[in-house]
C-alpha cells in the first residue's frame, strides 16, 4: 500500500477531512443503532440500584431459565464439537454423489429464520411427529432447535482448516507408525483446534440468545423449558422492564465475554504463528 | 534389506504415473529415482513406502510382501521435500514422535532422542519450533524423525528440492555422509542429473512412467541405454545420425577424409570452457565444447570453417521422441 | 484396508445421518405437510390480505434496511481497513456485536430508546414520530440485527485490494470519492454482494427482536415470520407451514445465491 508521498500530499488535508467525517458519521450510525440501545438497557437494569438488579436477576423463574440456556448452549456446543469435525472432515475429505449439495446445505440455519425452523423441527419432532418421536415441550425439544441453528458455526470455522492442510504432516506420521486415529488425535486435532473452539465459542453465543426456534419447539413452560430470552420476552410483556434488563444484562455480559475470550484468543494465534 | 518392486502400474485418471515398472534395489544401496516430471519417480517412491496404492504390480521389502501393507507397518522412513514438520511440535517432539506412538519406555525416547540429534547435528535446538528453524535444519529433523524408528528402508522425495542452492549442496555431501555411517537402503527421487550423480552409487532412470535404464553414474554416463538417458544425464549433440558429447567433438582446421565441413556460427566463452555452435552443410547444427586452451590453439573465430568428427558416440536404432 | 474403508463410510454415513435427521428431513416433513391436502388451501392461506401484507411489509422492511447496512457496511470498512486512529478496536468489537446479542435484548435494548418512554422517543413523540410500534422501529431493529454482514465481508477484500490502484486515479486526475466509486468498488464487489446476500437473509429472517419493537397488529406491523407465529399460536397450521414455505422459499434462493457468489470470491 506504499504510494508517493506526492500523491499523499495533494490529496492530504482534502481527504483527511473526509476521512474524519466518514469516521464520524460510521460511529453516529453506530452508537443510534447499537450502543445507545444498548447502554439503555445496562443503564435501566441498575437504575434502581444493585440490590434491585440482584433481586431481578435470581428471581427464581429467572434462575431457572439462565441455567437451563447455559447448561443447554454448552451441550449443544460440545455435541457440535465432535458432529462440526466429522461434518467438516466428511466434507473436506471424503467424496460421494452430491457432497456440493450437501455442503450447500450446511449453511441453510443461516438462511432460514429461526421461527421456520422451530415449525419444521416440530413438524417432525412434535406431537404429531410421523416417526413417533414427540419432544415438543421438553428440554430435548430445546436442545434440537439450538443443535438446528447452531450447526454451521463449528463445520464453516474447521473447513477452511481441514482444506488448506497439507497432507504431508498426516503421511509423515503414518509413515512413524501412527495409524489414523493416532495421527488424527496427535496431528489433526491440535491443528484445527483453534478453529475448533472459535466454532464452539460462537455457537455457544448463539444458543444462549437464541429466541424464535426455542419460542416455538419448546412449549416455553416456566421452570422446565424456559430458556432466558423467552423469560425476557415475557418480562416486557407484562411490562416488567427493569427486571428485564436485569436478566439481559447478564446474558448480554455472557456474550461480550464470549467475544472478548474469542478476540484474545486469536490474537495471540497470529502472534506466534508461523 | 532390499526392494522388489514387480509390474508396478498406476493410473490417476487418463495419466498413467507407472507402466509396468519393475525395480530391484539392492540392500544398503543409496539409490536415486531420476527424471523429469512427470515420469512416475515420487510415485514409486510413494508406491514403495505405500502412500500409494499401484493399480497392478506388487511390491517385496526384504522378500515379505508388502503390497497390501499400510505405510505404517511397512518399516519405511520417508522424508519429504517440504519437511512435513509437525509444527505444533518441538524438534524433541517431532524425533521422538514415532517412539512415542510405538510406546517405547521414555527413558529409551529420551536416549535415543539425543542421540539421533547429535547425529543430524541439531543438539541446541530441541526445543525449539520448526517454524523457528532454516529449511535445512529443518529437513535434518525430519530426517532424524525419520530414522528415530529405525527403519529398514530410508525414503526421501525431492528431499533438498526447496532449499537453496548452497545449503542444498551442503546437504548431500551431508546425505552421502550419514548413509556411509549408518547403512539403511536409500531411495531419493530428485529432478536433478548432477545431484544423483554426485549422492547415489546407483541411478534409476525414469521416464514416462517407466524405467530407462538402470546402474552407477559412471555406467549411465557413458553407456546410456538410449538417447534419452544420454541426453538426461549429460549434454549431447547431434552429428549426422550419431549422438555425440559435446566435448568427444574433435575440431580441426585441416579435413583428413573422416571429418566433415563446418562453420562456426557463434563462440560462448564459459570461463574456463568454450561452446563453438557449428552448422553443417546440410544445415544441421552441431555444438562442441573444447578448453580454453585448445580453442586457442585453433585460433577458432566467428565464420570460420573447420572439421568435425566425432571421436566418440552413440548410434541409437530409432529417433528419440521428446 | 478394510477397516480404513469401513471407517471412512461409518463416518459418512454418521455426518450425513445427523444432517439428514436435523436439516433435510424436518424440511421435507413441512413441506409434505404443507401439501397434505393440496395446492390449494397452501396458496389460499399464502394469499390471505393478512399475509399479503405481511410479505410486502417484510420486503418494504428488507428493502430499507438493507441498502441502509450496505452502505454503511461499505463505509465502516474503509474506515476499519484504511484509517488508523484511537478507539479502532473498540469499532471493530462494537460491530461484532449483533452477532452475540438476543434478538429479545435487541428489542428491549431499542424500546428503551425509541419507545414513548423511551431516552430519544419521547423528545421524538414531541415532533409526532413514532418509532416503536410502527415501521421505523421494526426497520432500526432488523437494521441492528443485520448491521455487521456487509462490513465483515468487505473489510476482508478490501484489505486485500489495497490503495494502489486508487492512488494511481488520483494521479490521473481522479477525485477520491471518484476514484472509490469508480476504481475500488467494483474490485470488491463480490465481497459486497456476498455481504448484502447474507444481511437481507438476516433481515427477512428476523423475529425475535421486531416482534417486540412491533406490538404484532396484524395487517399492521406483522413480518411475514411474525405472521408465522401468529398463525401457529392461533391452531391454523396450514397458513403456519404456508406463510413458513415461502419463507423456506425465499431462503433457497439466498442459499443459491450465496453457493454462486462463494465461487466467485473464490471461497
Amino acid at each position: 500500500m506504499a504510494a508517493s508521498t506526492l500523491t499523499r500530499r495533494r490529496v492530504g488535508t482534502g481527504a483527511r477531512g473526509g476521512a474524519a467525517l466518514l469516521r464520524g458519521t460510521v460511529t453516529l450510525y453506530l452508537s443510534l443503532i447499537v450502543v445507545l440501545p444498548l447502554t439503555a438497557v445496562v443503564w435501566r437494569s441498575g437504575r434502581d440500584g444493585w440490590g434491585a438488579f440482584w433481586e431481578a436477576a435470581t428471581q427464581p423463574q429467572a434462575l431457572a431459565a439462565l441455567r437451563l440456556t447455559f447448561a443447554v448452549a454448552l451441550v449443544v456446543a460440545a455435541g457440535n464439537v465432535v458432529m462440526g469435525t466429522v461434518i467438516a472432515w466428511v466434507l473436506v475429505r471424503d467424496e460421494f454423489p452430491g457432497k456440493r449439495v450437501v455442503n450447500a446445505l450446511i449453511d441453510l440455519p443461516f438462511a432460514l429464520p429461526t421461527i421456520v425452523a422451530g415449525i419444521t423441527l416440530l413438524a417432525l419432532y412434535g406431537s404429531s411427529s410421523p416417526v413417533g418421536i414427540n419432544i415438543g415441550y421438553t428440554r430435548a425439544g430445546v436442545v434440537l432447535a439450538l443443535a438446528f441453528v447452531t450447526l454451521p458455526f463449528v463445520v464453516r470455522s474447521v473447513q477452511p482448516v481441514l482444506l488448506t492442510m497439507e497432507p504431508d504432516m498426516e503421511e509423515a506420521a503414518r509413515c512413524l507408525g501412527a495409524g489414523p486415529v493416532t495421527s488424527f488425535r496427535r496431528i489433526v486435532l491440535p491443528t484445527i483446534a483453534p478453529a475448533l473452539l472459535a466454532g464452539a465459542a460462537l455457537a455457544f453465543a448463539r444458543a444462549v440468545g437464541e429466541f424464535g426456534s426455542v419460542v416455538i419447539l419448546s412449549g416455553n413452560i416456566p421452570y422446565r423449558t424456559e430458556v432466558a430470552s423467552v423469560h425476557v420476552f415475557s418480562l416486557v410483556e407484562n411490562d416488567d422492564v427493569g427486571s428485564a434488563a436485569a436478566v439481559s444484562v447478564v446474558l448480554l455480559v455472557t456474550s461480550v465475554l464470549v467475544l472478548a475470550g474469542l478476540n484474545l484468543l486469536q490474537r495471540r494465534r497470529t502472534s506466534h504463528a508461523d | 534389506m532390499s526392494i522388489l518392486v514387480r509390474n508396478a502400474t498406476r493410473r490417476f485418471g487418463d495419466f498413467t504415473a507407472l507402466d509396468d515398472v519393475s525395480v530391484e534395489i539392492p540392500s544398503g544401496s543409496l539409490t536415486a529415482l531420476l527424471g523429469p516430471s512427470g515420469s512416475g519417480k515420487s510415485t514409486l517412491l510413494r508406491v514403495i513406502a505405500g502412500l500409494e496404492r499401484p493399480d497392478g504390480g506388487s511390491v517385496e521389502i526384504d522378500g515379505r510382501d508388502a503390497t497390501r501393507l499400510p505405510p505404517q507397518r511397512r518399516g519405511v522412513g520417508f522424508v519429504f521435500q517440504h519437511y512435513a514438520a509437525f509444527k505444533h511440535m518441538t524438534v524433541r517432539e517431532n524425533v521422538a514422535f514415532g517412539l512415542k506412538v510405538a510406546r517405547r519406555p521414555k527413558a529409551e525416547i529420551k536416549a535415543r532422542v539425543s542421540e539421533l540429534l547429535e547425529l543430524v547435528q541439531l543438539p541446541g535446538l530441541a526445543d525449539r519450533y520448526p517454524a523457528q528453524l532454516s529449511g535445512g535444519q529443518r529437513q535434518r529433523m525430519a530426517l532424524a524423525r525419520s530414522l528415530a524408528v529405525q527403519p529398514s528402508v530410508l525414503l526421501l522425495d525431492e528431499p533438498f528440492g526447496a532449499l537453496d542452492a548452497r545449503v542444498r549442496k551442503e546437504l548431500r555431501a551431508w546425505l552421502r555422509h550419514l548413509h556411509d555411517e549408518v547403512h539403511v537402503t536409500t531411495v531419493f527421487v530428485t529432478h536433478d542429473q548432477e545431484e544423483a550423480m554426485e549422492v547415489a552409487d546407483r541411478i534409476v532412470v525414469m521416464n514416462h512412467g517407466r524405467v530407462e535404464q538402470v546402474g552407477g553414474p559412471r555406467d549411465l554416463y557413458e553407456h546410456p541405454a538410449n538417447a534419452f538417458v544420454m541426453g538426461f544425464v549429460g549434454p549431447v549433440t547431434r552429428l549426422g545420425e550419431f549422438f555425440v558429447r559435446p566435448h568427444d567433438v574433435e575440431v580441426r582446421r585441416q579435413p583428413n577424409g573422416t571429418t566433415s565441413e563446418a562453420m562456426v556460427e557463434r563462440l560462448v566463452h564459459l570461463g574456463f570452457e568454450v561452446r563453438a555452435e557449428l552448422v553443417l552443410h546440410d544445415g544441421q547444427h552441431v555444438w562442441a565444447q573444447l578448453s580454453r586452451e585448445d580453442a586457442e590453439e585453433l585460433e577458432l573465430a566467428q565464420g570460420q570453417i573447420v572439421f568435425v568428427r566425432p571421436s566418440r558416440t552413440r548410434q541409437f536404432a530409432e529417433v528419440p521422441a521428446g | 484396508m478394510p477397516t480404513e474403508r469401513t471407517g471412512r463410510l461409518g463416518l459418512r454415513f454418521l455426518a450425513l445421518g445427523y444432517l439428514a435427521m436435523i436439516l433435510l428431513v424436518p424440511v421435507g416433513a413441512v413441506i409434505w405437510r404443507a401439501f397434505g391436502d393440496g395446492i390449494a388451501p397452501v396458496w389460499q392461506a399464502v394469499t390471505t390480505p393478512d399475509a399479503l401484507h405481511a410479505f410486502w411489509l417484510t420486503l418494504l422492511i428488507a428493502g430499507i434496511a438493507v441498502p441502509l447496512n450496505t452502505v454503511f457496511g461499505i463505509a465502516c470498512a474503509v474506515v476499519l481497513v484504511r484509517q488508523r486512529f484511537h478507539g479502532r478496536r473498540v469499532l471493530d468489537a462494537v460491530i461484532d456485536l449483533p452477532f452475540a446479542i438476543s434478538p429479545v435484548v435487541i428489542g428491549l435494548a431499542l424500546i428503551l430508546v425509541y419507545g414513548q418512554a423511551g431516552w430519544l422517543g419521547s423528545w421524538l413523540a414531541e415532533r409526532g414520530i413514532q418509532v416503536i410500534f410502527s415501521l421505523p422501529g421494526m426497520v432500526l431493529a432488523t437494521v441492528f440485527v443485520s448491521l455487521p454482514y456487509v462490513v465483515r465481508e468487505v473489510a476482508p477484500v478490501l484489505r486485500e485490494v489495497g490503495t494502489d490502484q486508487e492512488e494511481a486515479a488520483w494521479t490521473l486526475g481522479a477525485s477520491p470519492l471518484r476514484s472509490f466509486l469508480r476504481v475500488t468498488l467494483p474490485a470488491i464487489r463480490w465481497g459486497v454482494a456476498y455481504g448484502v446476500v447474507l444481511t437481507t437473509a438476516r433481515a427477512l429472517g428476523e423475529f425475535g427482536a421486531v416482534t417486540i419493537v412491533s406490538g404484532r397488529l396484524a395487517g399492521q406491523t406483522e413480518t411475514l415470520t411474525l405472521y408465522v407465529e401468529n398463525r401457529f399460536e392461533a391452531f391454523d397450521l396450514t397458513g403456519a407451514y404456508a406463510a413458513s414455505l415461502t419463507l423456506a422459499l425465499l431462503a433457497l434462493l439466498v442459499l443459491l445465491a450465496m453457493t454462486r457468489l462463494q465461487r466467485k470470491e473464490g471461497r
